[in-house]
């Protein structure tokens, strides 16, 4: 049986077009992480209107493809210009930058290119070998215990990470509150329609994603007064060389690095980014030569290089079993698998093998891959670097126009890029994240219906969702999470107060 | 463009009533106490409660900003006309697309932001036709989005 799969599996992918997508994917990852100011999320946001008219494989392919290059690829003006190209590669920026200027470059960017692999793998690994085990756990779950997994990937996604909990809450429940127009609730009802056809069915997350992640940061780079950067190296040599010494000195940050990220992508709600800060800092904690961070030390690098790649493996974990998001990339994943009508949850394992395991090889080919083309962007990094970011946003800015046409033929959708891409921009300026705006969105379906499917099995009482086993430890689970900051803040209250 | 918190709490505080105002009246599903109003209700009564905190967090500690404080892109000229012409151009596309098809409009749109953002004057035309042509072939041809034609019908191929 799984010899069978495997094989079938293994036909999906390795079918000629779908090689061709996973190519042509991994080009346009590596190259707008590339550039500064497009961001992976960017990326994937740009190629789900293309993925719409491919079949589920080659579609998730193009989007795993994307993402692993460009969270590598961001590391590339992080080292020649000082700017992360994406922002999961802000945390050694300076590291690397500082490498660049003492002639190390190529240790810097072979560092990251490799490690990315390794990390990337290794994420990958742990979910071959744990979602399928998570999956038959599922299994049991009933709408209870549904729920609650819900708000704990939301509780979560506010909670850790974010300059202001209460504004990333705001954030969430309007997200959740987007989900709620339209006629697709257990009661079937059209809520919020202001009489317009159009919201009937809902908000659209496809152009929704595309003005909040694309559109915005077009509008943010159009407003940006920052002086241009000048490239700091112009001769890159061989990226290589050194890296199996590195292999040797370093194995342990490898090996935490990666774990690390691979347990932060599972945590829904906080992905690359996190996994790259987190692991710096703790890189440098544990490190021999803490006082070297900071300098131009490789250390650094390896770790958070490594764990921000394997977090996007495992962001995939929750995503594939539960259908929770672990990051907003793998929400618009979610948003592009419903769409294909591969529902995302247990069931997919028992239904569709063909199509989790094909989605496994991805991962790992997406990886192998990284290594020749990673390196032959970095050959050509500082002519990528000088095209003109005038000339290249009016074509993205046309882009979104066309994607978002594409998803029903009607300007409807280029009116929800508008609306959504100038809400974005305004909510960031004003220090509101976006990105559990996206996750309620996608949640907020999955989560009234549990909701509302608990109440009505329950007899409308409340008690239930506490009492059933499974049930009450993911509810102490979330609470524990939901009142961390106020136990935080009493704790340090208490411990302050004699020193006055 | 920022705007005080008291301030943006007021606003979401406003929305949170309004949808509670809203779904008061939205009947139970037949035969149950819980009806299509239950979970909106309980998302507005959670965001009032968190504009209610925004509000007095902005009291605290910015009793004394403004209201709205414009950011210093805004006092550029240059700055906020690329603005105001990138969301003049997606306008542009959502209310003159029909009637003038997608070539002129990209055509239009993409020569506005190239002269905008100051791209050298004679690269201008045969770049925003290049690009128009390119993604018309991608979308058009390949996908087979029904991209509008317009007034361009007679010379579609």
């Amino acid at each position: 049986m799984t010899t069978a799969v495997l094989l079938q599996a293994f036909w999906l992918v390795f079918d000629p077009y779908v090689l061709l997508v996973i190519l042509c994917s991994a080009m346009f990852g590596l190259f707008v992480g590339c550039i500064p100011g497009l961001s992976a999320t960017m990326a994937t946001a740009l190629l789900v209107p293309i993925t719409f008219f491919m079949p589920p494989v080659p579609a998730i392919a193009a989007i795993v493809t994307a993402t692993a290059m460009a969270i590598f690829s961001g590391d590339i003006p992080g080292a020649l210009l000082r700017i992360p190209g994406t922002p999961a590669s802000a945390a050694y920026t300076d590291e690397a930058y500082q490498m660049t200027l003492k002639g190390q470059a190529e240790i810097a960017l072979g560092a990251g290119l490799v490690f990315s692999a390794i990390g990337g793998l290794f994420g990958t690994l742990v979910m071959i070998l744990f979602s399928p085990a998570l999956a038959e756990i599922a299994l049991k779950f009933s709408s209870f215990e549904y729920f609650w997994l819900v708000v704990l990937g939301l509780a979560g996604a506010v909670f850790i990470g974010n300059a202001s909990v209460l504004k990333a809450c705001i954030t969430l429940l309007l997200g959740l509150l987007i989900a709620c127009i339209g006629l697709e609730n257990p009661a079937g009802m059209p809520r919020f329609t202001f009489g317009m056809k159009e919201l009937m069915s809902g908000v659209e997350l496809i152009p929704m994603m595309v003005g909040m992640f694309a559109v915005s940061e077009l509008l943010r780079y159009i407003t940006n007064m920052d002086p241009p950067h000048l490239i700091a190296a112009e001769k890159i040599g061989n990226i290589f060389s050194g890296m199996w010494g590195l292999l040797k000195k370093y194995p342990w940050p490898l090996v935490r690095g990666s774990a690390l990220g691979t347990v932060i992508g599972i945590q829904p709600g906080s992905g690359a980014d996190m996994a790259s800060w987190l692991s710096y800092a703790m890189s440098k904690k544990f490190s021999k030569e803490p006082e070297k961070f900071g300098t131009g030390h490789v250390e650094g690098i390896v770790e958070s290089g490594a764990a921000n790649n394997s977090s996007l493996a495992g962001a995939w974990i929750p995503a594939i079993v539960f259908g929770i998001p672990g990051d907003s990339i793998t929400a618009i994943a979610i948003g592009v698998l419903y769409l294909k009508n591969m529902n995302p949850g247990p069931m997919i394992f028992i239904n569709n093998p063909e199509n989790i395991y094909a989605i496994f090889l991805v991962f790992i080919l997406a990886n192998i891959i990284m290594v020749p083309l990673g390196w032959l962007t970095v050959k050509i990094a500082t002519k990528i670097l000088r095209v003109q970011r005038n000339i290249l946003m009016p074509i993205i800015l046309i882009f979104c126009i066309v994607g978002s046409f594409s998803i029903n033929n009607s300007v409807w959708g280029v009116t929800l890029i508008l609306f959504f891409g100038l809400a974005a921009f305004i909510l960031e300026e004003n220090g509101f994240p976006v990105a559990p705006a996206i996750l309620g969105v996608v949640l907020g379906t999955m989560m009234e219906e549990n909701f509302i499917t608990s109440m009505i099995k329950s007899d409308g009482d409340p008690w239930v969702f506490f009492t059933r086993p499974i049930a009450m430890w993911l509810a102490i689970g979330t609470i524990v999470i939901l009142l961390w900051p106020v136990l935080t803040w009493a704790y340090e209250r208490a411990t302050r107060a004699p020193v006055r | 463009m920022k705007f005080n918190d008291v301030f943006s709490g007021m606003v979401l505080m406003a929305l949170s009533l309004l949808i509670l105002l809203t779904v008061k009246d939205y009947p139970d599903i037949p035969g149950q106490n819980i009806g299509p109003g239950a979970f909106p209700g309980l998302l507005a009564a959670l965001l009032a409660l968190c504009s209610a905190l925004l509000i007095l967090k902005g009291i605290r500690t910015q009793r004394h900003h403004r209201w709205l404080v414009w950011g210093n892109w805004v006092k550029s000229w240059a700055h906020l006309r690329n603005f105001l012409i990138t969301i003049a151009c997606i306008g542009f596309y959502i209310a003159a697309s029909e009637f003038l098809g997608f070539l002129i409009c990209s055509t239009a749109i993409l020569s506005t932001m190239f002269t905008t953002l100051g791209v050298r004057w004679k690269w201008i035309l045969p770049l925003s036709l290049i690009v128009t042509l390119v993604v018309h072939t991608i979308f058009y041809k390949l996908l087979r989005v029904p991209l509008p034609w317009g007034i361009l019908m007679p010379i579609q191929w």
